[in-house]
């Protein structure tokens, strides 16, 4: 079998590729899609986790049960994700609207 | 063939997905461009929920990230459109970061290798048990059983829908 390592790697290497976007690039949705890639390894490390070592069953109504904590964690990643980039896409537009700006360094108003 | 081989492959390839997608998300100057690739990098992480026994995940990953996250900063690209054609360049303090990302990345890689190896590893190298078809249904029952993850079941649908309305009033053009 694969060793967990293996997915942890990939999931670092995802993580610092992502990290690398958010703190290069200049347009505000390239940094909206490095933080996507970053959330991504997360899920990545979260379900690997959960696969390798998955914290015993809970006994239910319905029997022995897996327990899911790490699945169910990946998915509210992905929820928050989801409100990330709509909360995020609404405010590159608005910006763009009254700026005619995506580039994260013209909108430092707040700056000074 | 052995199987022990047909996985590495398999692994092998989701991974260059993975990083080739997520290579040419950072670097590709067309902002367009970034986003195909980044689709590419998604659906390696699908295959590697599908290798990590998650088929669940990896439909909603396909499903939501693909199919709606995406598209949605396709069209947020495609509505600023001025950026379509835009050849951009990293910021001033790109080789910072860039600096910066490798640094992380190879004190997580040693931190993990280290972790991994000797008398007593910490991290294990196989999986706990074979998980079965019923881990959809687990996950489902989780998902609203209130002695496990309700509560915060219902606290993520609110935040999901105040950012939906959030994102409305901010987009909306003002008269």
């Amino acid at each position: 079998m694969l060793p967990l390592t293996a997915f942890l790697i990939v999931g670092a290497l995802l993580f610092c590729i992502g990290m690398y976007a958010v703190l290069a690039r200049r347009n505000a949705v390239a940094i909206l899609m490095g933080i996507e890639l970053m959330l991504n390894a997360v899920n990545i490390n979260l379900v690997a986790f959960w696969r390798y070592l998955t914290p015993g069953t809970a006994a239910t109504a319905q029997g022995l049960q897996v327990g899911m904590a790490g699945q169910s964690f990946a998915a509210f990643v992905f929820v928050v994700a989801a409100a990330e980039v709509a909360v995020g896409l609404a405010l590159v537009i608005s910006i763009y609207r009254n700026r005619r700006t995506v580039i994260a360094e013209d909108v430092d108003t707040l700056r000074y | 063939m052995q199987p022990e081989f047909g996985q590495w492959f398999i692994f092998g390839l989701f991974t260059v997905f993975i990083i080739g997608g997520g290579i040419g998300t950072v670097t590709s100057s067309n902002l367009f461009h970034a986003a195909l690739w980044l689709i590419i990098s998604l659906f390696g992480v699908a295959g590697f929920f599908v290798l990590l026994a998650a088929p669940f995940l990896a439909a909603i990953q396909v499903l939501v990230y693909i199919g709606a996250i995406v598209v949605l900063i396709i069209f947020a690209i495609m509505l600023t459109r001025r950026l379509m054609g835009l050849r951009e360049a990293p910021n001033s303090q790109w080789a910072y970061g860039l600096v910066g990302a490798i640094v992380t990345f190879a004190v997580l890689a040693l931190g993990l290798v280290l972790a991994s190896t000797g008398e007593s590893p910490l991290l294990v190298s196989q999986p706990i048990s074979e998980i079965t078809g019923e881990s959809i249904r687990d996950l489902g029952i989780a998902l609203v059983d209130v002695n496990q993850y309700v509560l915060p079941f219902i606290v993520a649908s609110l935040l999901l829908e105040a950012a939906m309305v959030g994102a409305i009033v901010i987009a909306r053009e003002d008269e």
